[in-house]
Formats: structure tokens, sequence, C-alpha cells
């Protein structure tokens, strides 16, 4: 468990070893604040949406899964993609109502964000790989709450980064973009560098 | 040029998805590791963008607006399944290889960009001529990124040897960062550079105030 934890935080990285969810991870990077608001985000919702897909997977669509049924034969493996869009969407959904009426609080420092992962590609990445991989139960909430950590992580540290660099004077074309690109590029190596590590 | 014309052309030289407006980066990145993957995704993609597109089109009037999302996103997984299915039956290793990323394309934001972009607004013809348009000039970059991987990262292009390397008797000695992760970001950001400095309008200025962009 603890090596699948690391794994997922560090040399798996959704975002660095995978790509997923780059479309945020460049758009909403400019700013620290705004980073960290985001990343909490992704975490809670890779963290319930993973564990609910692997439930709605194994007990309705997987091979074998509707043998209570009578229908022991029945492969409905291919809907998973649609059924897990429908989990994502309705699980945002209804932790943004949640937080509206019992944490305004949160709601306002989260909410924005929220409706961002909808359509992000780390969310449904996770749940895609959690199916890929036959992820048990608990593999899944365990790797659900690391690979949200580990995209969180990522988007923290590019976030910092790019505020350091935004006064710096670099060539026109690069400026912006480019440079994000080049340090997403450098954090990548450098989180590629924890595949080295011995786990128990 | 006339201007269905432009709508074809445009994207893909002008206003590439990928280069300017930065959507769809995540497969661009992630299946550039040899050119022939990087080719089949293009192709998925253009498929599912291209029909998404057209469908949506028709029907852009009927779309109740308040759940034209669901439907866009429905009738763009029904086509990811498609393909995805399809890859499955017929090339079942270059499926393997592509992993998760042919499903992934459901969230893929050229796709759903141009749905809510383009499509809801304009008559099938032109949506179709936008959405090949765009599908292509994405190709273009993917197709760009898995020549450079795969020639210095394997010597190969599209599994023919072109580099002889040293493990088999030849003089070039493969670039092992090629074919890693962090290689992807650091073409795409010097293609980026690239087309900025010869695009300079395209540049950023210096002080930028939008906090967070159009959300995708």
């Amino acid at each position: 468990m603890t090596e699948l934890l690391l794994r997922a935080v560090f040399t798996d990285n959704l975002a660095l070893a995978y790509f997923l969810g780059m479309c945020t991870f460049l758009a909403v990077s400019r700013h620290l604040e705004t980073a960290f608001g985001l990343g909490l985000a992704i975490i809670v919702v890779e963290t319930i949406t993973v564990p609910v897909n692997h439930l709605l997977f194994a007990g309705m669509l997987g091979p074998g899964a509707l043998a209570w049924l009578g229908l022991g034969d029945v492969d409905l493996s291919f809907l998973a993609l649609i059924a897990s869009i429908g989990v994502i969407a309705a699980t945002v959904q209804i932790l943004e109502m949640v937080l509206d009426r019992h944490f305004p609080k949160l709601y306002r420092s989260l909410g924005v964000y929220l409706p961002l992962i909808t359509v992000n590609c780390a969310i449904l990445g996770a749940s895609l790989f959690m199916i890929e991989r036959r992820y048990t139960f608990y593999e899944s909430a365990v790797y659900g709450f690391a690979s949200g950590v580990g995209w969180a992580l990522a988007i923290w540290a590019l976030a910092a980064l790019r505020e350091r660099v935004e006064e710096s004077r670099v060539p026109q074309g690069l400026r912006g973009l480019g440079l994000a690109f080049m340090l997403t590029g450098f954090m990548s190596m450098g989180f590629a560098v924890f595949g080295g590590l011995k786990f128990g | 040029m006339s201007d269905r014309l432009r709508t074809l052309i445009d994207p893909i030289l002008v206003a590439n998805p990928v280069t300017l407006q930065v959507l769809g980066i995540c497969s661009a990145l992630a299946v550039t590791t040899s050119l022939a993957t990087a080719l089949v995704m293009s192709a998925a993609l253009i498929f599912v963008l291209t029909l998404s597109s057209g469908v949506i089109s028709l029907i852009r009037n009927h779309i109740p607006r308040s759940i034209r999302l669901i439907v866009q996103i429905t009738i763009i997984a029904s086509l990811v399944i498609v393909v995805d299915q399809m890859l499955q039956a017929y090339l079942f290793a270059m499926s393997k290889r592509l992993s998760v990323f042919v499903g992934l394309i459901v969230s893929n934001c050229i796709v759903l960009g141009r749905a809510e972009g383009f499509a809801m607004h304009n008559r099938p013809g032109a949506s179709l001529l936008d959405a090949i348009g765009n599908g292509l000039g994405y190709a273009l970059i993917l197709a760009a990124i898995g020549t450079v991987r795969e020639l210095l990262g394997a010597g190969t292009l599209m599994g023919f040897t072109v580099l002889p390397t040293t493990a088999h008797g030849g003089w070039f000695t493969p670039w092992g960062l090629m074919a890693l992760p962090p290689s992807a970001f650091f073409l795409l950001g010097l293609l980026v550079w690239a087309v900025r400095a010869i695009r300079p309008e395209q540049a950023e200025p210096l002080r930028e105030s939008p906090d967070v962009e159009a959300p995708r």
C-alpha cells in the first residue's frame, strides 16, 4: 500500500509522468493562491470519484458483475467510460451543493474551481487507470487520494516557480506558456528521479 | 481566400489549437513517443471531432441551453467508445500502447471547445470544415513532436531504422531522454517559442492581468 501511495504521488505523477489535466494545469498556475485552491479541489474529487467508480465497475459493468441477475456472461466494460464521466459530473455537482449549503466559507474559496474539474482529464484518467490496472477497492481508494495529492503538489510547485520567473527577462516568444512548459519539463525530470527509491 | 477555405486553413497554421489556444495538451504530450502512435491518435481525434461537431451542429437548435453540456458530452463519449472498440478489435497492440488516452478524448478540450465554441452557432458544413481544420492542426503538432522523439530516442521512424544505432552496429547512440516524459515538455515549449518567434503578435505581454483564463 505504501508503495502504491508513493508511486502515485511521485514516480507515476498524473501531471508530470502522464500529462493529465494539462490544460487546467497550465491555465491556473499563474498564481500560487488560485493554484492552491484548485489543488485542494482535485484531491477531494479524486478521493471520492475513484473508489465510487470502482464500486460501479465491479458491481455493475465489469465482466461477470451481473452474475447475481443470472447474466454471468454479460460484459458491459465498454460503458465504463460514459459511466465514469456521469459519476464525476454528479459528484462535482453534489459536492458543490453540499459545500454551498453546509460550508459556505469553504465553498467561496473552493467553489469556483469545481466546475473546471468535471472536464479535467486528471480525474477521468485516474478512474480509467484504476480500471485498466484492476485495483481492488482499498487500492483504488489509496490510489485516488495519492494521485490527487501528486497532481496538487505539481501545480503548487509550478505556480510558485511561475510567480518567481514572471518578471524575468526571457526572450519574448518564450514568455508565459513556453517557459511554463520548460519549467514543467524540469519538474518532470525531478519527479522521475524518485523512481530510484526502494520500497520496504 | 474564401471564408470556407479560411475556416479550414486557419486552425492548421494561424490559430493552431495546441500552440496558441493550449488545448488538448495531455494527449499531445503522452502519445508522441513514436510517430505511429501519434498518427493513430490524431486519426482517432479527427474522427471524433468531425462527427461530434457535425452531429451537434445538426441538432443545435433542438438542444435546450441548460443541459447542452451533458448532451455534448454524451455524443462525444458515444463516439469515443466506438473508436475505442474499433481499435481494440482491429489494432489491438496499438490500443494497448495508447492505453487510456483514447478514452481521454472525451475530456479533450479541443473536442468540447469546438462543440461549444463553434458547432453550437454554425451550420453543419462550416462546422465540419472547422472540425477537420482543428483536427489537422492537432495532427500536425503531434506528428512533428512524434517524429523528433522517435528519431532521436530510438533512431527509427514508423518502426523502420533511419539512424542505425550502436546496438546494431551503426553509429547513432539513442538519446534516452527523448523516450521519457520530460522531453515532450521541452519539445512543445521549444515549438511554442518557435511559433511565437515567427508570429510575434501571439507572444504574451510582460504583465498579464487576467488571472484565470476562460474555464475549460
